[in-house]
């Protein structure tokens, strides 16, 4: 792999870009790999690069239904922050947003992480008392976040309206290292890498079967023919519970729709990401100029990748009281994606009632700020059977009922 | 936009007015029973990608709880049914079958 640089910019400048490389290969799939996985969206991608990178394990295939990165990693609104509640999304979360740091270094791949700051808005007074809450955790948990009054947000964001009639601002929880990357950068990023370290990234390739032999995985059916494996990954977010199924078991996951939209490019006009969680809607402006949307997801089980009119409806009308210069703004595009929702709104990384085959799911509307995290501790759990950053996660919790409950921590969408 | 017939007042209510309650037709299993019931019961889904039995609420509307089924892969409504009732009534299971002919009722889970 040729590395990206500045000379290397200015000597393909020279000799009319004809040196560029691509930036993964193609090749059909072999007989047999140590470990697949399924899914090449972020967590599939930074799941094969860390088997790869920190435990050796490089004959690996990332297999994708679809085109890579074309799910929910493509679709999200790229927001990266770590200031959770409890103790087991704090880690995993932290530690992914300190690898988003250097991951750009890392994989010599520009992946424009900004860390231009992150707000949760408090505009009800129980909201007040939950991220004061959330902030002496983070705390307790070395994830650097502050309390901030309402005129330090105004100060941070001026075109917020602070003293709206409905949702007055009343203070918020600040995370000055959080901001957002390119998604697609981060796939592709991962891509080129895996596909550096000899791994095959089988694209339009559907997983039909689950090969097992006497409660042991052993392969793969997919569209391009059997594959042999020892291990096997599920990274398929929205899927999971499809693909769970032709393995034979059941997972604590719901499919459902989760909307965003972007305005017509304007100028420079807010250096930071907002989330208002009482009004579901969260903002922050594209290096285009974009005004960058997310609502709250639909409700129901859904497998379109659409999501209802009325949602963005709500979202937009909610946030236009708290900005009123959105008022004005035209709206170009709104996309959604299938998120995969667990009950306690917190993440599935865990070993399965089948040897051999590990899960990493339910990462619902909030996988993207995870990606780099939640590849290290699902490759770790897969080289050795155990990560301290899983433990907690195990789709066994809900039948003991050790919840890691974020869904009352942040009450909606996170 | 989603538009379901509420079985209890006959309204034809768009989304807004209704309130998803997920997965219908599951067996309620109560404090005598095995770890493995109760986590099923409370929390794993079929969640398939076709065929969905739901919970609805007529929120804004009557009020009432009522079942349907409807694809969730193309977001057909087969049917709309009260929530009293045991199983898909035959009408929707031929519609659902007329699209989906391998299509199975699998009882109550």
């Amino acid at each position: 792999m040729k590395r990206y640089s500045a000379f290397a910019i200015a000597r393909e400048a020279l000799r009319h870009h004809s040196g560029w490389e691509r930036a993964w290969a193609k090749r059909p799939p072999k007989k047999h790999y140590d470990a697949i996985i399924v899914g090449a969206g972020g967590h599939g991608l930074a799941t094969a690069y860390y088997l790869g990178k920190n435990f050796g394990i490089t004959k690996v295939a990332i297999i994708e239904k679809g085109w890579l990165g074309g799910g929910n990693t493509g679709r999200n609104t790229t927001i990266i922050r770590s200031n959770y509640l409890q103790d087991p999304s704090a880690a995993i979360y932290e530690k992914a947003r300190s690898l988003y740091e250097t991951l750009s270094q890392d994989l010599n791949y520009n992946i424009m992480f900004s860390p231009r700051g992150v707000i949760m808005l408090a505009q009800t007074h129980h909201e007040v008392r939950g991220y004061q809450r959330t902030a002496h955790a983070n705390s307790l948990q070395g994830v650097t976040t502050e309390w901030i009054g309402p005129n330090r947000v105004k100060e941070l964001c001026p075109i917020m309206n602070i003293d709206g009639p409905r949702y007055p601002v009343l203070g918020g929880l600040w995370q000055a290292r959080g901001g957002t990357a390119r998604h697609d950068a981060v796939a592709w990023g991962y891509a080129r890498a895996c596909s550096d370290m000899g791994m095959d990234i089988i694209q339009k390739c559907e997983v039909t079967g689950v090969k097992q032999e006497g409660g042991k995985v052993t392969g793969v059916e997919t569209s391009q023919g059997d594959i042999s494996c020892n291990k096997l990954g599920m990274v398929v977010a929205g899927h999971a519970s499809v693909l769970a199924e032709k393995a034979g078991f059941r997972l604590p996951i719901e499919s459902v729709a989760l909307q965003a939209l972007v305005s017509e490019p304007i100028k420079p006009c807010m250096d930071i990401v907002v989330m208002a969680n009482t009004v579901h809607g969260y903002l922050s402006q594209s290096d285009k100029g974009e005004m960058v949307i997310g609502g709250g997801t639909d409700g129901y089980n859904n497998y379109t990748q659409r999501g209802s009119f009325h949602h963005v409806e709500e979202t937009v009308r909610a946030l236009v009281e708290t900005f009123p210069m959105l008022s004005r703004l035209k709206m170009l595009r709104q996309w959604g994606g299938i998120v995969d929702v667990t009950g306690d709104r917190s993440p599935i990384l865990s070993k399965t009632p089948v040897d051999g085959i590990f899960v990493n799911c339910g990462w619902g509307t909030g996988g993207f700020k995870a990606i780099p995290g939640s590849g290290w501790a699902m490759a770790e759990l897969m080289a050795k059977g155990q990560s301290p950053l899983t433990e907690e996660f195990s789709m066994y919790r809900f039948r003991e009922g050790k919840f890691i409950d974020e869904s009352v921590a942040a009450g909606v969408a996170h | 936009m989603l538009i379901l017939h509420c079985p209890c007042c006959g309204v034809d209510a768009d989304e807004t007015d209704l309130h998803p309650g997920g997965e219908a037709h599951l067996k309620r299993y109560g404090p005598e029973s095995s770890d493995a019931d109760f986590e099923g019961y409370l929390f794993v889904r079929k969640n398939p990608k076709g065929v969905h039995l739901e919970r609805w609420r007529h929120a804004y509307g009557c009020g009432k709880w009522f079942l349907a089924a409807r694809c969730t892969v193309t977001l057909q409504v087969f049917g709309t049914y009260p929530a009293q009732t045991l199983e898909p009534p035959a009408d929707v299971q031929d519609k659902i079958r007329a699209v989906h002919p391998d299509w199975v009722w699998e009882g109550t889970a």
